[in-house]
C-alpha cells in the first residue's frame, strides 16, 4: 500500500510538464542514437550528462533514462531494416527481423519489435517498482560461477541453431571462440594474440564485427544481385499492425519468458541485455513448435530478444538506485550524473530522496509509453528510408556503419575489421556458413572465460565450485539439457517414425 | 603640418615597439587558448574511478568558464589503458588532447614492457588529488579489526581467503601482496574488470575483503553493508566522517599505498600550453563541487604542477617498481 502511494506520488512528478517535456526530448535522441550503429546508448548518455548540470537531478535522470529507453527501443530499427544492429544488444534482432523485412513483412517485424519492447519494459518497471530491494538482494547471490552459468545456458540455448550443417555450425562457432580470445587477459594482465597491435590490446570488438558480417555483407550481397533492395515495400498501415498483435498474442509466453529472463540478467552486474537477448531468443527456438522456421523470418523470433532487452535495461538500473553499483556501462555513466547533481547514490538514497526515486520510476511508466507513442508515429519515416534508390541508400548505410564502428573504441583499426569482416560476411553467405554462430560465440565467449576463470580462481583451482553452489548446479543441468535437446528431439522424432506404422496398422486391424 | 606629424607617429610607433620588446620577456610567450574541443583521455573504462572524476570534472570546467573549449571525455580503456597511453604519445605536440591517469601508468608499462612506453615520454601537468585505499570486509564478518584478519588469515589454509580487485598487476594486487609478504600468508587474488564489481563482489560475499577506494565503498558503508578496517597511509584521512578508521602504520604495519590522480599532456607541449592547463586546474580545485567531492570521495588534497610534480614522478615510479618486482608481478 505504501508503494503505491510512492509511486502516486513519483508519477506526479514525473507528469510534471517539464518533466514530460525532458522525457520526450530524451526519448526522440535516444531512438537517434539507436538508429546509428555503433554510437550506443552508452556513449548517448555520456555525451549528454553534461546538459544535464542544470537540470537538477530529477530532471537530469529522467532525461538520461529516456534517452537510454529511446535507444534501447530505436536499435532494432536497422537491424530490421537493413540488417545492421544499431546496439550490441539487438544482434538477435537481425536473425529473424531481416528476412522478414526481405519478405516485405517490415511492418510487421518494426511493429512486433515495439510492442514487444514496450510489454518487456512495462512488465519490469512493476516488477521494479514492487520488488526492487529483495531483487537487489538476490541478485548478490550471483557470482562469477553463476555468471558463467548462465552465459553457458545461453550458448547452450544456442546449440544446433542454424541447424543446416552441424559441421558448419560448430566451426563458425570455433572462429567466434578463437576471435573471442584476442585481446587482453584481465586474469594475467598480459596482451594475448593481439600480434603486437596496440589497437587490438581491447579484442576484436563484437558490434565492429556484426555489423561487417551482417550489414556490409548483406549491401554486398544485393550489389551482386542487381542493386535492389529485395523487396522491401514496407507499407505502414493498420492492418499490418492489427495482425501482428493478433500473431503476438499467441506468444504471450515467450515475451513473459523473455521478460523476464532480460529483467534478471539485467540485474545481475556482469551479464546485462546482450546475453539475456541471445538467451531468449535461443529459448524461444528451443520451446517453439516449429525450430526450423527460426532464422527464416519468425516474428517470434524478433519478440524474444527485444522484449528481453528492454527488459535488462530497466533491470541495469535496480542495483544503481538501491544499492549504488552500477549494473551496466550505461548505469555507471549515470552513476556519475548522480555525483553531479549532487546525491549520494546507495541504499540511502530511498529515504533521502524519495523525490528522485520515486520521479525515476514514475518517469519509467511515463517515458516508455512516450517512447511507444512516438516511435510507433516515425514508422512511416523509417519505411519511406526504404524508398530511397539503393545507388544512394547503400553507400549512405556504409558510411554511417563506419562512423559507428569507429565509434566503439574511437580507433582506425575497427574500419579495417569492419570491411574485412564485410567481405567475409559476403562469402560466408555464398558458401551457406551461419554467421549466428559466430557473433554469439564471440560475444558469449569473452564474457565466458572471463567468468569462468573468476570462479576457478575463487575455487583454488578446483572445479567442484561449479557443482557445489546450487544455483550454478541448477543452470549447468538445464544448459546440458539445451545442448542435448537437438538429439533428443531427433530421437524423439524417429522413434515416432518408427512406431508410427505399427500404430497404423493396428487401427487397421481394429478397424 | 604634415612634415611634422610624420615624425611624432614614428616616435610613438618606435615608443611602442621599444615597450613591448620590454614587456615580452616579462609574459612569456603569448598565452595559449585552445582552439577547438579538447579530447579528455580516459585510460580505463565506463563507470571506474578515473572515468567518473572525468566526467565529473568536464561539466564543472563548462559551468565556470575555465576554458573556453569543453573538454570531451574519450575512453581507451585497452589494455588496462595502454591503449590510451599509445595514444596519447602518438600525437606528440597536440595541445588538445590530455590524459587522466591513474596508478596504471607506472604498472602498466612495467607489466607490458613491449609496449615502450613509459611516463617520461609524456608532458606532465599536474597532481590533482591522492586517492586512498580502505581494507575492506563485509559487516556480516567475524573479522573487527585488521588482527583479526592476520590471525586468520595465518590459521586458515593457503589461499583459501579471497581478496577481489581491480584488474590484474595493478595497484590493488600489489597492495595485496604486500599484506601476504608482511603477514607471510597467501591470499587468493580475484580480478574484476572495475571497483564498481569489485565492491559488488564483496557484498554479496563472493570474496572475504577488498582494498577499494573510499568512493567506490562509501555507499555500501553507510547501508551498512561494509566494514572499513584500515586505510593504507601514513595518517589518518581528514574528512570528519573516516577520521575514525586507523591507519596502517599505527597498527604496526608499514604499508602505505595512495594512488595518483593526475593530469598529463602528449609530448612535445610547450610551457605556455601547460600553463593553460595549470589554470584550469587550479581554479576547479577550489570550487565548491570539487570540495564536496573531495570529502565524499575521502581523497588526499594533492595539487601540485610544475618540477615538484615531475620530481614527485620519478619517486612514485621506483615506489611502483620496487613492489611489483618484490612481490613477482613484473614478467621475466
Amino acid at each position: 500500500m505504501e508503494t503505491l502511494s510512492h509511486l502516486a506520488y513519483g508519477l506526479s512528478v514525473a507528469l510534471q510538464p517539464q518533466h514530460v517535456l525532458l522525457a520526450s526530448v530524451g526519448v526522440i535522441l535516444g531512438i537517434i542514437i539507436g538508429v546509428l550503429p555503433g554510437l550506443g546508448g552508452t556513449n548517448g548518455v555520456a555525451i549528454l550528462l553534461p546538459l544535464t548540470f542544470a537540470l537538477g537531478p530529477t530532471g537530469g535522470i529522467i532525461f538520461l533514462a529516456s534517452i537510454y529507453w529511446g535507444a534501447i527501443f530505436g536499435g532494432a530499427i536497422t537491424s530490421i531494416l537493413f540488417n545492421i544492429p544499431g546496439e550490441p544488444w539487438s544482434v538477435a534482432t537481425t536473425f529473424d527481423g531481416y528476412p522478414l523485412a526481405r519478405q516485405g513483412r517490415a511492418a510487421h517485424a518494426l511493429t512486433a519489435s515495439f510492442t514487444a519492447s514496450f510489454i518487456g519494459a512495462i512488465v519490469s518497471i512493476v516488477l521494479f517498482t514492487f520488488f526492487a530491494p529483495l531483487l537487489a538482494e538476490f541478485a548478490l547471490k550471483f557470482g562469477p560461477p553463476e555468471n558463467f552459468a548462465v552465459m553457458l545456458l545461453a550458448f547452450a540455448s544456442f546449440a544446433g541453431l542454424s541447424g543446416a550443417n552441424p559441421a558448419k555450425s560448430i566451426l563458425m562457432t570455433l572462429l567466434g571462440l578463437l576471435l573471442a580470445t584476442m585481446g587482453f587477459d584481465v586474469v594475467t594482465g598480459r596482451p594475448r594474440m593481439n600480434f603486437g597491435l596496440v589497437s587490438l590490446l581491447g579484442g576484436v570488438n563484437f558490434v565492429v564485427i556484426a555489423i561487417g558480417l551482417f550489414g556490409l555483407g548483406e549491401i554486398l550481397l544485393t550489389v551482386e544481385q542487381g542493386l535492389r533492395l529485395m523487396g522491401i515495400k514496407a507499407r505502414i498501415n493498420w492492418r499490418a499492425m492489427v495482425e501482428t498483435w493478433r500473431a503476438m498474442w499467441r506468444m504471450s509466453v515467450t515475451i513473459i519468458r523473455s521478460t523476464l529472463i532480460g529483467f534478471w540478467l539485467g540485474i545481475l552486474p556482469g551479464t546485462g541485455a546482450t546475453p539475456s537477448s541471445f538467451l531468449s531468443y535461443g529459448l524461444a527456438k528451443s520451446f517453439s513448435k516449429r525450430p526450423e522456421s527460426f532464422g527464416k523470418g519468425e516474428l517470434e523470433g524478433v519478440v524474444a530478444p527485444e522484449a528481453a532487452n528492454n527488459a535488462a535495461g530497466i533491470g541495469a538500473l535496480l542495483p544503481l538506485i538501491t544499492l549504488g553499483i552500477p549494473g551496466s556501462p550505461t548505469a555507471a555513466v549515470m552513476l556519475a550524473g548522480l555525483l553531479i547533481w549532487g546525491l549520494r547514490p546507495g541504499p540511502l538514497l530511498f529515504t533521502d530522496r524519495p523525490d528522485f526515486v520515486w520521479g525515476l520510476i514514475g518517469s519509467m511508466y511515463v517515458a516508455n509509453i512516450l517512447t511507444l507513442v512516438l516511435i510507433m508515429l516515425m514508422m512511416p519515416v523509417f519505411a519511406s528510408i526504404l524508398r530511397i534508390p539503393f545507388a544512394i541508400l547503400a553507400p549512405l548505410i556504409v558510411i554511417f556503419s563506419g562512423i559507428g564502428a569507429y565509434a566503439t573504441n574511437n580507433q582506425v583499426l575497427d574500419l579495417w575489421l569492419m570491411l574485412g569482416s564485410g567481405v567475409a560476411g559476403y562469402f560466408f553467405k555464398k558458401l551457406d556458413y551461419p554467421l549466428a554462430p559466430l557473433v554469439v560465440a564471440l560475444v558469449l565467449g569473452d564474457m565466458m572465460e572471463q567468468s569462468m576463470r573468476q570462479a576457478l580462481l575463487m575455487g583454488q583451482g578446483n572445479p567442484a565450485i561449479f557443482i557445489t553452489r546450487p544455483i550454478t548446479a541448477g543452470f549447468l543441468a538445464a544448459s546440458l539439457f539445451l545442448f542435448l535437446l537437438p538429439a533428443l528431439r531427433a530421437l524423439y522424432r524417429r522413434g515416432r517414425l518408427a512406431t508410427a506404422p505399427r500404430e497404423a496398422a493396428a487401427r487397421e486391424i481394429r478397424g | 603640418m604634415r612634415t611634422r606629424q610624420m615624425p611624432r607617429i614614428a616616435i610613438l610607433a618606435g615608443l611602442a615597439i621599444i615597450l613591448l620588446s620590454l614587456a615580452w620577456p616579462v609574459a612569456g610567450a603569448p598565452a595559449f587558448s585552445p582552439r577547438r574541443p579538447i579530447e579528455w583521455t580516459i585510460p580505463a573504462g565506463v563507470g571506474g574511478g578515473a572515468d567518473l572524476q572525468a566526467r565529473f570534472m568536464a561539466p564543472l570546467i563548462d559551468k565556470y568558464k575555465l576554458s573556453p573549449q569543453p573538454l570531451v571525455p574519450v575512453n581507451r580503456p585497452a589494455g588496462a589503458g595502454a591503449q590510451a597511453f599509445i595514444w596519447l604519445k602518438q600525437k606528440a605536440g597536440d595541445p588538445h588532447t590530455i590524459l587522466i591517469t591513474l596508478d596504471n601508468l607506472f604498472a602498466v608499462p612495467l607489466a607490458q614492457p613491449e609496449l615502450g612506453f613509459n611516463w617520461r615520454q609524456l608532458t606532465p601537468v599536474c597532481r590533482l588529488l591522492l586517492d586512498e585505499f580502505i581494507l575492506t570486509v563485509h559487516n556480516d564478518s567475524p573479522w573487527k579489526t585488521v588482527a583479526d584478519l592476520q590471525r586468520a588469515a595465518k590459521a586458515a589454509p593457503a589461499g583459501s581467503i579471497k581478496m577481489a580487485g581491480t584488474g590484474s598487476k595493478q595497484e590493488d594486487e600489489i597492495i595485496m601482496v604486500l599484506l601476504e609478504q608482511s603477514w607471510g600468508v597467501d591470499f587468493t587474488y580475484v580480478p574484476f574488470p572495475g571497483g564498481g564489481a569489485v565492491a559488488a563482489a564483496l557484498v554479496g560475499k563472493q570474496v572475504e575483503f577488498t582494498v577499494n577506494n573510499p568512493l567506490e565503498m562509501v555507499a555500501q558503508w553507510d547501508g551498512g553493508r561494509l566494514r572499513p578496517l584500515a586505510v593504507f597511509d601514513s595518517e589518518r584521512i581528514k574528512a570528519k566522517k573516516w577520521a575514525g578508521i586507523p591507519t596502517m602504520k599505527e597498527l604496526g604495519f608499514d604499508i602505505e599505498y595512495l594512488m595518483l590522480r593526475g593530469i598529463f599532456l602528449p609530448p612535445d607541449n610547450p610551457p605556455e600550453v601547460v600553463a593553460f592547463y595549470e589554470g584550469v586546474f587550479e581554479k576547479l580545485m577550489q570550487t565548491p563541487e570539487m570540495k564536496d567531492f573531495i570529502e565524499l570521495g575521502a581523497f588526499k588534497e594533492a595539487f601540485l604542477c610544475g618540477d615538484a610534480f615531475a620530481k614527485w614522478l620519478v619517486g612514485k615510479e621506483n615506489q611502483v617498481k620496487t613492489l611489483m618486482t618484490k612481490g613477482g608481478l613484473i614478467p621475466k
